[in-house]
């Protein structure tokens, strides 16, 4: 641990910031911070991408959600410095050039938000769910979205959006 | 969130090493729990020692016929597990039925039995509680105690045990393996978890030097006869009200062996032998369910907003056994109870 003077002149302990490399939407970007920075905070205010959206920060509404390594998770429970060589994908790494990614397209057309802010969760879940390959009815979909919460209530949008990508990819 | 120190753990016996060196440090696997609990002011370590590169992933036959699942498996890696699915799909539903995939896919198979209470008390740190803070009181006997305890509770703490997955483990007689500085041990999955008495500030009976290395499943899956029926106020990511684990062995109508345990209850995840027993040797039907129902109920109690959850639980048990004793398992996405 690193030591400093509090303003009594008493030398305190200070845990050490820590270097983390992490391949963010296939660029790799190399950050030191604190152990207790989470995944999200280290995402939004170190790495200007704000598309990730911190919803209850206690992992209970999912706006958090992005891909690490390939699986969905909730980014604000994820300290960052436990992250180190992993590969994150967020909303904004979806979309290919100038083509969105189909869950993006899908959520468009089938007007599955209102206000917006749980959107970008939503879609890095509905990834994650379609990477995983388990749901298949509607009531799967359903029951696997649940750690994503949208205030407006435009599920069955969502429910349909996601559909509309299952047959695409 | 407080600040601390960061490490990581080269091997077991490395993590056993730091963990011992600092009463005030935790390990750290999938942070679901204990990250939130940090957030609150309510777990408040010093130093966190992350385990998540120790060699705990795998989930494996044993020489007996069993499964070892290492304590770092995801819980969604181990509900969809073949093994697991196949042989042991008490265990698999059990998982699907608690928090979010999101989550499943971060938590560990030791984190989930390390999870504590939600308890909204334990939570609030500006209220008096026992787990919390020793000695200061429980705010919940006397308050909203709608999610609280009917089974083993003391003056000192009428919380639950939130894990789905571990109502699972107590029926199938799990067992732990855990490490320590003076070598492994094995813990029976009934002997793991505390009833509150007048510490319950400890969960469990793992020493703060031990870490959880593995849990193990006896060979007999009860893959054909069993149910996993969660009852919460949304159909979906909720904690349970009351849930369920039934198993049942079955010779023509007859029951051979039976396995009973319940979540949302108590301290920890309530399994009990003397209900089990009463359907032993019975025939499987209603009368039968019933009685064990109430064998295992008779010393419940309940407060001044949970009292429902008795009969709740009583008629829980005899649906599930039903469900169980048809081979029509309780399903993790239609949700309709049948």
């Amino acid at each position: 641990m690193a030591k400093t003077s509090t303003a009594s002149g008493d030398s305190i302990a200070v845990p050490e910031k820590m270097p983390v490399t992490l391949t963010v939407n296939g660029v790799e970007r190399k950050l030191t911070l604190a152990p207790w920075t989470t995944l999200l905070d280290a995402l939004r205010d170190r790495l200007d991408l704000t598309g990730t959206k911190k919803g209850c920060d206690h992992g209970q509404c999912g706006a958090c959600t992005v891909l690490v390594n390939g699986r969905r998770i909730n980014s604000c429970l994820a300290l960052a410095v436990m992250q180190d060589g992993a590969k994150v994908t967020t909303i904004e790494g979806l979309a290919t050039d100038d083509t969105l990614h189909a869950l993006q397209q899908a959520f468009i057309d089938h007007d599955a938000f209102q206000c917006g802010y749980c959107t970008p969760g939503q879609i890095c879940s509905a990834a994650g769910l379609i990477a995983e390959g388990k749901a298949k009815t509607a009531d799967e979909i359903r029951e696997l979205m649940s750690g994503n919460v949208c205030r407006c209530g435009a599920y069955p949008n969502i429910l349909a959006a996601i559909q509309q990508a299952m047959g695409r990819s | 969130m407080i600040n601390f120190a960061y490490a990581r753990a080269t091997d077991v016996a490395d993590a056993v090493r730091r963990i011992a060196a600092d009463p005030k440090a935790k390990f750290i696997a999938g942070g679901t729990n204990l990250i939130d609990l940090m957030k609150e002011d309510v777990e408040r370590p010093t130093r966190l020692i992350d385990i998540t590169r120790l060699p705990l992933k795998a989930v494996e036959e044993t020489r007996d016929g069993g499964v070892r699942i290492g304590a770092l498996v995801p819980n969604s890696d181990l509900a969809y597990h073949p093994l697991v699915a196949q042989r042991y799909p008490l265990l698999t539903s059990a998982i699907l039925a608690g928090a979010s995939q999101q989550l499943r896919n971060m938590a560990s198979t030791g984190g989930n039995l390390l999870q504590r209470t939600r308890c909204c008390y334990f939570y609030d740190v500006t209220t008096p509680c026992n787990k919390r803070q020793p000695g200061s009181g429980c705010s919940a006997i006397n308050g909203l105690n709608r999610m609280h305890a009917i089974l083993g509770a003391s003056e000192a703490c009428i919380a639950t045990h939130p894990s789905d997955m571990g109502v699972a483990l107590a029926a199938l007689e799990a067992k732990v393996h855990v490490a320590g500085p003076s070598g492994e041990r094995a813990i029976a999955f009934a002997d793991f978890h505390r009833l509150p008495g007048d510490m319950p500030e400890r969960d469990t009976n793992l020493a703060h030097d031990e870490i959880v290395t593995a849990v193990e499943l006896p060979p007999q899956g009860f893959a054909a006869n069993y149910t996993y029926l969660k009852i919460r106020d949304r159909l979906s990511y909720a904690f349970a009200l009351v849930s369920i684990a039934a198993a049942l062995e079955l010779e023509g109508g007859t029951i051979k062996e039976a396995r009973l345990a319940l979540g949302g209850v108590a301290h920890k995840p309530w399994r009990d032998k003397a209900a089990e027993a009463a359907l032993r040797g019975e025939a499987a039907n209603r009368a039968a369910f019933t009685r064990a129902a109430d064998v295992l109920l008779r010393e419940a109690r309940g407060y001044a907003h949970n009292s429902f959850k008795i009969e709740f639980a009583r008629r829980g048990i005899v649906r599930a056994l039903t469900q169980a004793a048809q081979g029509t398992p309780q399903s993790q996405s239609d949700k309709k109870i049948r």
